[in-house]
């Protein structure tokens, strides 16, 4: 399937859970979608597109989450990213590891770095932060604040 | 049968880096394992948000010590995305020929391990030999044996001088047949046969589904590599092969990354021969508003980088993805149902990075000592005394 035959198959088979289909080069684009129609959405693009799971990214928008699914469909070098908007402070959404294992670890490193409850998931212990970490510090946020006085942090300038 | 957990690390002689295996054993037949990370956490990506776009590409070097190309070649493709814009064709090839030698020894450095893993010393001796090799040709190219320091957002920081391309090329086409002699012992030695055929295969389609990457799926039989799937640098102007293989065990793992360092050393020669003229960096002003996505087939698989900024001079939001993150959830479907002999080669045929793996990190000090950089160098200069002094003591 050539691209722009694969956008439009998107386009007509999930009209009405996508928003804003962002084409930004010839190998990139960028589509807004309803967080609730993720499972559906990805599981069209891994397993009938045969796309590979690259990753996901969070980051914290200050009034709203936002993750990004990265696949890329290697036959015709196209890069999909979904986007999905979390709205504060209802921070859920449904994990993917039913659909792959590729997303298993992620999903553990976003909840505990952005703190984003992934319905679904078989483990959701923490990936990187060590144990004494407290709960419900979470230090990609935006209103991060230091808890630990003692601690020794390079700022970085 | 009574169940034992067998722990391996965090701390273990046979370990490079710090992670923890439990091995759940019944006999000797592993039937469960679990793998706890993080005691590398350092930080990375909270520390580049800090920084401005070209003194990022310092930090993300220093992710990793092998990969010290592959994270600022991802990050500054990341970078070149948002504006978007082409970097010139001189560093194209620059960017090409340093990418490919990083390859050379990281697979050497690999493959050392893997005979070192397997009892098998001689291959470690010979492999880290020449692997000694190919760090004087990085050498003589960036003035590095390792942290070549050679990119930055636009293109790359310095010249290859043309003096240096012969004297490099002759090193690269002096490897070339000690890679090969390599090989055969390889595929004919019945210890490295007994130790690794038929051992922690990894099917195709369970490599689909963890998304394994780079040697780790291409050794499945899923043709997977970013330099040929989305060409970029100079990858689609050398002829060089995708190298696949089928059986997914740790046999073929070590075939694929033999056979793709002599690609490299391939792709190496026709850049270094056909290097064109012309500037070696775009000069970039502004960074605009955006996001940008930027991919590199390091030695071990894709990294990944995303950079998001906000029109400031500092990216917003930076995500690193090393090819481990996705390769190391693998060991769930290759060490379970092997034996507990084998565990510690199929771990490693992964290739591990965990330096890579746990970029970020926040540690809590608790009041104990702190050591300076001074206090560090001292430390090690009073072992290395003391060593001097107990060696002389004997003889």
């Amino acid at each position: 399937m050539q691209r722009s035959e694969i956008l439009k198959n998107i386009k007509e088979k999930f009209k009405d859970d996508i928003g804003e289909v962002f084409d930004k080069s010839e190998k990139r684009v960028y589509i807004d979608i309803k967080p609730e129609s993720l499972t559906k959405i990805a599981g069209y693009i891994f397993k009938n597109l045969g796309a590979r799971f690259n990753i996901a990214s969070g980051v914290d928008l200050r009034y709203h989450m936002e993750i990004l699914y990265h696949f890329t469909i290697e036959d015709i070098n196209l890069l999909i990213s979904l986007r999905v908007k979390l709205q504060k402070p209802n921070l859920q959404i449904d994990s993917l590891t039913s659909c792959f294992k590729g997303s298993d670890w992620i999903e553990r490193e976003i909840h505990e770095l952005l703190g984003i409850d992934f319905k679904g998931h078989p483990d959701l212990r923490r990936l990187l932060l060590s144990d004494d970490w407290p709960e419900g510090v979470y230090p990609l946020r935006c209103d991060y604040k230091e808890w630990d006085k003692n601690a020794i942090r390079d700022r970085g300038v | 049968m009574a169940r034992t957990i067998v722990p391996i690390g965090p701390y273990h002689p046979l370990q490079e880096e710090p992670e923890f295996f439990s091995l759940t054993v019944e006999g000797e037949k592993i039937v469960d394992i679990d793998v706890q990370i993080g005691y590398n956490h350092r930080g990375i990506e909270k520390l580049s948000e800090l920084k401005t776009f070209d003194k990022s590409t310092y930090v993300i070097e220093r992710i990793c010590g092998i990969c010290s190309t592959s994270h600022p070649f991802a990050y500054t493709r990341a970078v070149e995305d948002i504006i978007p814009m082409e970097v010139p064709e001189r560093a194209k090839y620059i960017r090409t020929v340093i990418a490919e030698g990083e390859r050379i020894h990281s697979h050497m450095l690999w493959l050392g391990l893997a005979g070192h893993f397997l009892g098998y010393n001689t291959v470690y001796m010979w492999a880290w030999k020449l692997r000694e090799e190919i760090l004087d040709v990085m050498e003589i190219l960036s003035g590095n044996r390792n942290n070549y320091a050679m990119f930055k957002p636009g293109g790359v920081r310095r010249d290859i001088k043309s003096e240096d391309i012969k004297p490099a090329l002759d090193k690269v086409a002096s490897i070339v047949p000690t890679l090969k002699m390599l090989l055969k012992a390889v595929e004919d030695d019945p210890v490295i046969h007994a130790r690794t055929k038929g051992i922690g295969i990894l099917t195709k389609e369970e490599s689909i589904s963890y998304c394994a990457l780079g040697p780790t799926s291409r050794a499945s039989g899923v043709a997977r590599d970013v330099r040929k799937d989305a060409p970029y640098a100079a990858y689609d102007k050398t002829e060089w092969d995708m190298i696949v293989r089928s059986n997914g065990d740790v046999f073929d793992k070590v075939v694929v990354r033999i056979l793709e360092m002599l690609e490299s050393a391939k792709i190496m020669k026709n850049c270094l021969e056909n290097l064109p003229q012309g500037e070696i960096d775009a000069k970039i002003k502004d960074i605009p508003s955006g996001e940008g996505i930027g991919a590199h087939e390091a030695p071990r698989g894709e990294v990944f980088h995303y950079v998001r900024s906000d029109g400031t001079n500092r990216p917003v939001r930076h995500k690193v993805r090393a090819p481990t993150f996705m390769n190391l959830p693998t060991y769930k479907a290759t060490v379970v149902g092997e034996t507990i002999s084998d565990a510690t080669i199929i771990l490693a045929a992964i290739d591990p990075c965990y330096c890579c793996t746990e970029r970020m990190s926040v540690r809590n000090i608790k009041g104990k000592k702190i050591y300076s950089g001074e206090d560090l160098i001292r430390l090690s200069q009073e072992k290395t005394e003391k060593i001097r002094g107990n060696y002389k003591k004997q003889i």
